[in-house]
């Protein structure tokens, strides 16, 4: 990418081909895209030689100083490389496929699967939450200044408050709330809105960045086309307001994993991923190599989120363009 | 509805005060400016002289401080909602998520003609200013030349009668820039919209107008206005023509406020 990445834009007299399509650029991204795979492959490679060297090289006990002998005392220097400390690579990969917990129950694959796709699926609810509200928020920051100047630093500060603190508090307030029967309120929503409460806080910021990114120029233009408030969102505030959201919709979908995992293990909820870490690694020092698996489903949620974000920014390809050009 | 004996623009005594840090800022004084029906007025003057901030006060961007402004005899604002005139600024401004079509439609649009009727009147008008090949592209597309079309044309996607232009054509190079005010006289002329044209060209002032007014900065004021009307169509040949250089001559020398020594008169 050298020539190529050059703006299109800046070329005087541009040469009309029929499609309006640029053929070089077309083939310079698709090479882009290889080489990136490429990176990534190697950056994952690299990670697990990295692992596997330490353990080769590393002490097995590791190097601790100021310790009384006793286990846990002093500091860690270097980590233990034993194999109940840092199981092999291929074993955690080979954990994956012996039973859960005993012969008769399913691959461990299996289960971490399902708890993955229970999870997801709540971090898939609190996003959404989390969207619809940091929208309105966004939007109702630009629409009223006095608003922004109330409300900004309320949801600056929300952020500051522990998670672990706060899921509690909402599990009690749900429970309480079903139990008097206002409406039925399921554990899994107090983990969805647990999620939410992380994401929407990229989303409302994201969206009032992105509706005040429109020029003066811009806004005169609407201004003598006698457009009001909401044609002026529509048509001009919301469209340019994509390039700064998309980015916020992917933190919110990273923050919903996170937020949902915590809630989780917090609340206790069964079934998802955090619940199913916290019991394989209580068991880790008879089966070291099992909490890698829902490591690896975690990793695994995250990039099935940030995926759908990504598919996301491919349908608004079009408000985009600016970004490619200035 | 106006009839053709209302002027396009009607202004006395616009005087047009910013307050700033240091006390008050007088961009314009004691103007008076009348733009007749279809007639092509430039304004012309140094940076700071107030012509742009005229030419906002008629878009109703801004509200005079003193003085009396119509517009086909009503309130800029009120001509302003009635879409009364067209506007095109230095940048282009297009949209660079919609296609010149959606572009040069967005007026029309954003006062919900149908998409019929729009439809129509976006080949008119990309077939005005020579771009019906290019309809189904993105602004970054384009050069800045085409562009800058796109904009005129959606300045006139409503067809009024009165075209406000902010240095349509100050970023372009000089060659674009004269094929465009070749291209502007002919639209000016077809469409018989009048046309409120600020400029720091003189050339330019001179071959696209009827009449140049000259401006001057602190305050902002008009000076003097020339009748440049031409006795003959605007096309390549009156660039050349001595009654073309003379009246160039004539607006400098407004311009510079004292006759000019000529070379040829040493």
């Amino acid at each position: 990418m050298t020539d190529q990445a050059v703006a299109p834009g800046s070329v005087t007299g541009v040469v009309p081909d029929t499609n309006g399509r640029m053929p070089r650029r077309r083939a310079a991204r698709s090479s882009g895209a290889v080489a990136r795979v490429g990176w990534g492959i190697a950056g994952v490679m690299a990670l697990l030689a990295l692992w596997e060297a330490y353990k080769l090289l590393g002490p097995a006990d590791g190097v601790t100083v100021g310790g009384d002998g006793s286990a846990g005392s002093g500091v860690i220097l270097l980590p233990r490389t034993h194999d109940r400390a840092m199981p092999h690579v291929w074993d955690m990969v080979a954990r994956l496929f012996q039973p859960t917990s005993g012969a008769e129950t399913s691959p461990l694959l299996v289960s971490v699967l399902e708890a993955a796709g229970t999870t997801l699926g709540l971090a898939a609810a609190g996003w959404v939450i989390g969207v619809v509200v940091g929208g309105i928020l966004g939007i109702a920051m630009q629409r009223w200044r006095l608003v922004e100047w109330g409300l900004l630093p309320w949801i600056v500060v929300s952020q500051i408050v522990p998670l672990i603190a706060f899921a509690p508090v909402v599990n009690a307030l749900g429970s309480q709330i079903d139990r008097a029967g206002v409406f039925p309120w399921p554990q899994w929503f107090s983990v969805a809105l647990i999620a939410s409460y992380l994401a929407f806080f990229p989303v409302a910021v994201g969206t009032l960045r992105g509706l005040e990114s429109p020029d003066a120029l811009h806004r005169d233009l609407f201004h003598t086309q006698s457009a009001g408030w909401w044609q002026t969102l529509v048509h001009l505030r919301l469209p340019a307001a994509v390039p700064h959201l998309l980015p916020a919709l992917r933190l919110a979908a990273a923050s919903a994993v996170v937020g949902a995992v915590v809630a989780e293990v917090s609340i206790g909820l069964r079934g998802g991923i955090g619940r199913m870490l916290i019991q394989l690694a209580g068991q880790a020092s008879s089966d070291p190599a099992a909490p890698w698996a829902p490591t690896f489903g975690t990793v695994a949620i995250g990039l099935v989120a940030a995926a759908g974000v990504a598919l996301i920014g491919v349908t608004l390809h079009r408000f985009r363009r600016g970004e490619e050009t200035r | 509805m106006t009839t053709p004996t209302t002027p396009a623009v009607h202004a006395a005594g616009i005087g047009k005060v910013f307050p700033s840090a240091s006390g008050e800022v007088t961009t314009l004084t004691g103007v008076d400016l009348e733009v007749a029906a279809g007639e092509f007025v430039s304004l012309i003057g140094t940076s700071g002289c107030g012509k742009s901030t005229l030419l906002r006060l008629i878009a109703d961007l801004d509200t005079a401080t003193s003085g009396d402004l119509t517009v086909f005899g009503k309130t800029a604002r009120r001509a302003r909602l009635d879409q009364d005139y067209g506007i095109a600024f230095q940048q282009a401004g297009l949209l660079p998520w919609r296609t010149v079509a959606a572009n040069i439609a967005l007026p029309l649009e954003l006062h919900r003609w149908s998409r019929p009727t729009r439809e129509a009147r976006v080949t008119e008008l990309a077939d005005l200013v020579g771009l019906s090949d290019f309809v189904a592209r993105y602004p970054d597309q384009l050069s800045g030349g085409m562009q800058q079309r796109v904009a005129i044309a959606r300045s006139l996607a409503a067809s009024p009668q009165l075209l406000l232009m902010d240095e349509p054509f100050g970023a372009l190079d000089e060659m674009t820039r004269e094929r465009l005010q070749t291209e502007l006289a002919r639209i000016a002329s077809e469409t018989g919209a009048a046309v409120v044209f600020v400029t720091h060209s003189i050339p330019e002032a001179v071959f696209l107008s009827d009449r140049v007014v000259v401006m001057s900065p602190r305050p902002g004021r008009i000076t003097d206005v020339i009748d440049t009307t031409p006795g003959r169509a605007r096309d390549e040949a009156l660039r050349e023509s001595p009654e073309y250089f003379a009246r160039v001559t004539a607006v400098r020398e407004a311009l510079h406020g004292t006759p000019l020594q000529r070379a040829n008169e040493r």
